[in-house]
């Protein structure tokens, strides 16, 4: 345990450093729910629908990009290699992957949340949860990305697992079409994927459902997060080739 | 041993005795940084049976005495030195973190880089990080993949100081280099060619069974001989039947030649 919070530590400190990459973090999911506002000015029920959606789906999408690209560039400089070589375990470094990203993803997921009801978002149900889910969704991304990351061997590689991974799931988690209307087959795939209860959650707190009427689709993402995190642990070797 | 599709190291017998320098000598691509990944735990199928300190290699005891620094200075190098040195004196479970950090800058001497972020230091500072990275949890056995290459005589001379001094304190060292003249700082010497063991010897050894004047042509009449005496029985000149690979006792188990420490680090 104490091995996760120092790596924990050691992530945060390198992301303290890199403060480029911390502001595109916060501040870019911030920019495009802007431009939507501004789009829909004249129909603020269109942000008071999507907000929350986009509030769940962009935290998602850039903790999995830069958790599969750092673990992926701690696999090619050696120092994974290093670390397989001292007490860590591989659930520590996981975990402690998962932590300092979590943090930061609290950091987003409060200011994008605070920017959306600046620019005009009105959610019905409870806002705390809003936040809630958006931090989940945040550490579920963290944790796919960890995973993903074990099947790329280069940069090109876990650059494309993001759309290979997400963007199947964005085109039937019920944001283009409601998944009542799609082919049945589509409909049934729509439901192994982690986003479409993500989408589900933020969608009815929209419609001013309570914490009873999503805890469902909430349990469902937090089983996802564990699985996610075994399969990061079952994909590090401590051995390679 | 299997890497790249091609067996490296094919049937390779030999023990390290503990508290001595041991350097592991050879070409590129002759399998030493293989041998060393079996050593440390993280080479996948290793056929035979690697024991270290008294287990088998890569057992999760043998983590915390066991300090490996790879080819390549695998340190982050968006951290300062001080960050880097506290993350693994955590990992490895160092009862007083600060000193041992403190320590490790002194013996790799690079008092007044604590604060620095190892992306600006220059490559033969990086690597002195990456060696007190691997020295900072106070292991018993230090495996080091060419700690000195592309390092200027002044500093290489300087890190073998340090080796000696690590090893008179009873720790055992395999270190490893293609730069022949190391090769007499060293206790003991394996050389190694096309993934198999030349030779096991001392460096005095070396030179007066060769009777070359110096180690590196010293290592090229023994590799000459090796490829005579593979030439005439038509093999690849390894021996098949015995897949294994090194071992590393705690006490020596074979008689080592009882050399001068003196007189080593003096050299």
């Amino acid at each position: 345990m104490n091995l996760t919070f120092a790596t924990a530590g050691r992530v945060l400190a390198q992301l303290r450093v890199d403060r480029r990459t911390v502001a595109l973090i916060i501040l870019l999911p911030c920019l495009l729910i802007g431009l939507i506002a501004w789009m829909f000015n004249d129909q603020p029920e269109v942000l008071d629908r999507f907000g929350p959606m986009l509030v769940g789906i962009f935290p998602l999408i850039v903790m999995f990009l830069v958790t599969s690209v750092a673990t992926l560039r701690e696999r090619q400089s050696g120092t994974l290699e290093r670390l397989m070589t001292t007490p860590i375990h591989k659930g520590d470094f996981v975990a402690g992957y998962g932590l300092a990203f979590a943090t930061l993803a609290l950091v987003q997921a409060l200011v994008v949340v605070g920017f959306a009801l600046l620019v005009g978002m009105d959610v019905e149900g409870p806002l705390w949860l809003v936040l809630v889910v958006g931090l989940l969704d945040a550490i579920l991304g963290c944790t796919l990305g960890l995973a993903a990351s074990a099947l790329a061997r280069s940069e090109f590689q876990a650059v494309q697992m993001m759309p290979a991974i997400l963007f199947p799931q964005l085109i039937t988690c019920g944001l283009l079409m409601p998944r009542d209307q799609m082919p049945e087959v589509l409909e049934w795939l729509s439901r192994v994927f982690p986003l479409t209860y993500a989408v589900e959650a933020m969608t009815s707190l929209a419609a001013g459902d309570e914490w009873a009427d999503i805890r469902g689709a909430v349990g469902v993402i937090a089983l996802f997060i564990v699985g996610a995190v075994v399969l990061g642990v079952l994909t590090l070797r401590r051995r390679t080739a | 041993m299997v890497r790249g599709g091609r067996p490296i190291i094919d049937g390779l017998d030999l023990a390290v005795p503990a508290g001595s320098v041991v350097g592991l000598l050879g070409p590129s691509g002759s399998g030493k940084t293989t041998l060393m990944r079996a050593i440390v735990g993280v080479q996948d199928r290793v056929t035979g049976s690697v024991e270290v300190l008294g287990s088998a290699a890569g057992t999760p005891a043998l983590r915390r005495r066991v300090g490996y620094m790879t080819q390549d200075a695998s340190v982050y190098t968006d951290l300062t030195v001080v960050q880097n040195l506290r993350y693994f004196a955590a990992l490895a479970g160092v009862p007083a973190p600060a000193k041992a950090v403190a320590n490790a800058v002194a013996t790799v001497d690079l008092g007044g880089h604590e604060k620095q972020h190892v992306g600006t230091l220059s490559g033969g500072e990086r690597s002195r990080v990456s060696l007190a990275a691997a020295l900072v949890g106070d292991p018993e056995l230090l495996v080091l993949d060419e700690p000195t290459v592309g390092l200027d005589p002044v500093l290489r001379r300087d890190l073998w100081t340090v080796f000696r001094k690590l090893a008179a304190e009873g720790r055992t060292l395999l270190v490893s280099s293609h730069v022949m003249d190391e090769a007499t700082q060293c206790d003991r010497l394996l050389l190694m060619r096309a993934g198999g063991l030349v030779a096991d010897t001392t460096p005095d050894e070396l030179l007066t069974s060769t009777g070359a004047p110096d180690a590196e042509r010293a290592f090229l009449a023994l590799i000459d001989a090796a490829d005579a005496a593979a030439a005439r029985a038509g093999t690849g000149g390894t021996d098949v039947g015995q897949a294994g690979a090194g071992t590393v006792p705690t006490e020596p188990t074979e008689p080592t030649e009882p050399t001068e420490p003196t007189e080593e680090s003096a050299r």
